[in-house]
């Protein structure tokens, strides 16, 4: 029983220091945006990492997930008569939930996992030591960009998941099933509303891309320095990520749509 | 061959050539002062440092002498790294104060420690060069950081670090492109960018081919000299650190064992030391790790 205890203890006691550290680190970040301002080609070199890499994945995933949107809605809208409402519907869904919501989780299991193996690895062969010894801080110059960079690349990615997966959504509603277009088109317009539905999800992959990254930022800045450290990090990164992303976003929900 | 001994290194209590007693006598202190008197231009005093339960160092003292190359030897695993970091200020000892150039490292701002550091150098034991940019660049990397010279002055800047490695011809090169031993040149090439007072050398000759290794120690020695450095070397390497070392100081057990030049130490009448200066598989450290008789092992 005493056994059991100590062990609670210190598992409790472990996870208030790397809440700590993450805390730490997340001020360090902070402080190094400042410093970034002067050297836009390192944000720049991140947003096209985090960003620009991930778009082929961010879109055929967008496309197939309308496309299933598009697939279903049309079954479930005809049995009551609202097919033609496909377009709202598929629409909603991408623009509050599913757009931000897959985009960061395929985010956290691409670039996030990228960012952890590589600060992971960049201290496993010294390279922060080595930047530490030239007088140059880590914290600000490898991580700093890497956190805008995600957080640039979120919204965006984001915005291009519910595009295509619109497309998609059209492409099977429209061209397979029959929906009409002008009513596809027409009643997502009239009813997808900027401040509710399309700024409520930019706010949500915001808040996801802060989160991922700092997540990913962390697990590899605080990895065991081994091989065998980094990839117990990496995989900690998607699970821990998974787990924000879907836990936010019940919360930011309930916050957005609760009344 | 020794047995139902530890396997580690004890502690040798006696006095061994020039051992520092605490807080550093003044004999110690003119034994480590540079050529023309100067104080040393490192004064560890007191250090405690331990890691959970380990103690690494146990109050030791050392000076390292302006001008001249120091080695800092020891069996594996006792903290020769450690006090790299703890030097450069990486590191935070428990106890006891560490001194560069007259100012306590572990006292100084963040902003002062990393103006200290802008003249010291350190070759990690990988080479620690920047994967993501070639040789060039890694070189140029401080000095683009901390000077505002023309990219043209730079460039031949660069150049010129890397002619001294004799790596000039390969500039263009990524990290992964090069062997162990021109990743670690380069690396000097950088470490040396911004003409440091110090060089901290971790372990400079591990893994290294022959001519590789021969290719490092006569640098170390030929740019401690031609620059007017003051470097540090740290590896267990005896023959090749002994070669180049003006002064060694060998630590085991969180002690300072012997102190002095390589003939002093080479000469020393401590077991350990001359076990561990002429590599013998057995002496105060035993071959064999503690363990019953042989034959009620296998009897039993």
């Amino acid at each position: 029983m005493s056994e059991l205890l100590r062990q609670l203890g210190r598992t409790g006691l472990q996870a208030l220091g790397g809440l700590g550290r993450a805390h730490l680190l997340l001020v360090g970040i902070l402080l190094g945006l400042p410093q970034l301002v002067t050297r836009p080609r390192l944000l720049l070199a991140q947003v096209f990492n985090v960003g620009v890499l991930s778009v082929l994945i961010i879109a055929v995933s967008g496309l197939f997930v309308g496309m299933v949107l598009g697939l279903q809605g049309y079954h479930v809208l005809s049995q009551f008569g609202a097919a033609q409402s496909l377009g709202v519907m598929v629409a909603a869904s991408l623009v509050r939930e599913l757009g931000p919501v897959v985009t960061a989780l395929l985010v956290a299991g691409r670039a996030g996992s990228a960012l952890t193996a590589e600060v992971g690895l960049m201290k496993a062969t010294e390279q922060l030591s080595g930047l530490e010894m030239m007088a140059v801080d880590p914290i600000k110059r490898i991580l700093t960009p890497r956190f805008v960079g995600g957080l640039i690349s979120m919204p965006l990615l984001a915005a291009l998941f519910s595009a295509v997966g619109v497309l998609g959504g059209w492409f099977v509603g429209v061209g397979l099933l029959g929906v009409d277009e002008g009513a596809y088109w027409g009643q997502l317009q009239a009813k997808i509303d900027f401040r509710e539905d399309v700024v409520n999800g930019v706010i949500k992959s915001l808040a996801f891309g802060f989160v991922v990254t700092w997540i990913s930022l962390f697990q590899g800045y605080d990895a065991d320095p081994t091989a065998e450290g980094v990839s117990r990090a990496t995989t900690r990164t998607v699970v821990h990520s998974a787990l924000a992303v879907l836990g936010l976003d019940f919360v930011l929900t309930a916050l957005m749509f609760g009344n | 061959m020794g047995r139902h001994r530890p396997h580690t290194a004890q502690p040798v209590r006696e006095p061994i050539l020039g051992t520092t007693p605490r807080g550093g006598s003044a004999e110690t202190q003119r034994k480590a002062q540079g050529p023309g008197g100067h104080p040393p231009l490192v004064r560890v005093r007191g250090l405690h440092f331990a890691r959970g339960d380990r103690v690494i160092f146990d109050g030791i003292d050392l000076d390292i002498p302006r001008g001249q190359v120091t080695a800092v030897m020891g069996p594996s695993g006792t903290g020769k790294t450690t006090l790299l970091k703890l030097i450069s200020g990486q590191l935070r000892p428990d106890a006891g104060t560490i001194e560069v150039d007259g100012q306590n490292v572990h006292a100084l701002s963040r902003g002062d420690l990393y103006r200290l550091r802008t003249r010291m150098g350190m070759l990690f034991q990988s080479g620690a060069l920047l994967t993501d940019i070639n040789v060039f660049d890694n070189v140029a990397y401080p000095l683009r950081e901390h000077t505002r010279l023309p990219e043209s002055m730079i460039r031949k800047l660069v150049l010129m670090k890397l002619e001294a490695v004799g790596l000039r011809g390969a500039r263009d090169l990524m990290p992964s492109e090069l062997s162990g031993g021109m990743a670690r040149r380069v690396a000097l090439a950088r470490a040396v960018a911004l003409d440091p007072m110090m060089i901290m050398y971790d372990e400079p000759f591990t893994g290294q081919d022959p001519i590789s290794l021969g290719v490092l120690v006569t640098l170390i020695r030929q740019l401690n000299d031609a620059s007017r450095l003051t470097s540090i070397v740290v590896s267990h390497d005896v023959a090749e650190t002994a070669g180049i070392a003006d002064r060694i100081y060998l630590i085991a057990n969180g002690q300072v064992m012997a102190q002095g030049n390589p003939k002093q130490v080479e000469a020393s009448g401590s077991g350990w030391v001359h076990q561990f200066m002429h590599g013998e598989a057995d002496g105060p450290v035993h071959f064999h790790y503690p363990a019953p008789e042989l034959a009620q092992d296998f009897l039993g």
